[in-house]
């Protein structure tokens, strides 16, 4: 259903139907498509929606260190892999201990999902050609609210709860002077207060 | 959106995918890196939320397009459908300017 209404709310911000469904099928990123149609559709430039988007998709990197194995070693496996590592197959294949079964687990997450989503944003896009004006429907609405959802879990972390208010605000201040997509990016002044506090770890020998 | 953009960020994802499985021999990310990255997309989300529920790219938004993002906020935090919380923020904004609500 995330599918659809990104495939949905892309063509009321005015993109054609088969923009949504080309991003789904090579990005396969739900938050950095929302992030760079929101740029976009705000009336910042491609440039800014592709660098918050790659900004976005770099915790990606960790996921690949931590699961690479999962894949399989020859070349297609790690090729067609790789495109198929989201959030949801790194979270499968990590809650499996037994390696062959994390790898299964990664592979039928990750294929489904891909099927599913993309799915879904073809008829999500294909509805949203029927809505008129985006305005009159709340359209503009709907966006932000489909990304605070995607948002809210991760806001439960204190650290990053803090550093996202301050980078929301110093994106709303300069929201006024700057071009638009630049505030958002600039948001990311907003990890300097990024504080971990130190999980208390008890060591075998304390 | 232009089709270039779509395909330059297309790469550069299949890029930090790939280069993960690639490099896992060799490299290791402190921790603390890695909670930066796991952050800065959430700061990154939460930013683009603000400015997209309270301006019009500008200046302030208007208060049917606000109300009905913190309508769809709220029905998200009390763990409600994503289809309910997008059709309960823009119906929500959407009667707001029936009824004259700028």
């Amino acid at each position: 259903m995330t599918g659809a209404s990104f495939g949905a709310i892309s063509v009321g911000s005015g993109l054609p139907w088969w923009m949504p469904v080309l991003m789904s099928l090579v990005i396969f990123a739900g938050g950095s498509q929302f992030m760079a149609v929101g740029i976009v559709a705000a009336g910042g430039s491609p440039a800014a929606a592709v660098v918050a988007g790659l900004v976005l998709n770099a915790r990606h990197l960790p996921f690949g260190l931590a699961i690479g194995d999962v894949l399989g070693r020859s070349p297609l496996a790690r090729i067609v892999g790789s495109h198929l590592l989201i959030d949801e197959s790194t979270a499968f294949a990590m809650s499996q201990k037994d390696p062959a079964r994390a790898r299964a687990a990664y592979w039928a997450c990750g294929v489904s999902l891909f099927f599913c989503w993309n799915i879904g944003v073809l008829v999500g896009a294909l509805a949203g050609q029927a809505i008129g004006d985006p305005a009159t429907f709340g359209l503009d609405a709907a966006f932000p609210a489909a990304m605070l959802a995607l948002t809210l879990p991760a806001l439960k972390d204190a650290a990053t709860r803090n550093a996202a208010l301050t980078g929301a605000a110093i994106a709303l201040a300069t929201t006024p002077f700057l071009p638009a997509g630049v505030p958002v990016l600039l948001a990311l002044a907003g990890l300097l207060v990024f504080k971990k506090k130190e999980a208390p770890c008890p060591s075998p020998q304390s | 959106m232009p089709v270039t953009a779509v395909l330059i960020l297309a790469a550069g994802t299949f890029a930090i995918r790939l280069a993960g499985p690639l490099l896992r021999d060799r490299v290791t990310l402190p921790e603390k890196v890695n909670d930066l990255m796991t952050a800065s997309a959430t700061v990154l989300l939460l930013a683009l939320v603000a400015v997209s529920a309270l301006t019009n790219g500008k200046q302030f938004g208007g208060w049917a397009l606000a109300a009905g993002v913190v309508v769809g906020g709220l029905a998200a935090w009390r763990k409600l459908p994503f289809v309910a919380v997008i059709v309960l923020a823009a119906a929500t904004t959407a009667g707001l300017r029936f009824f004259g609500v700028a």
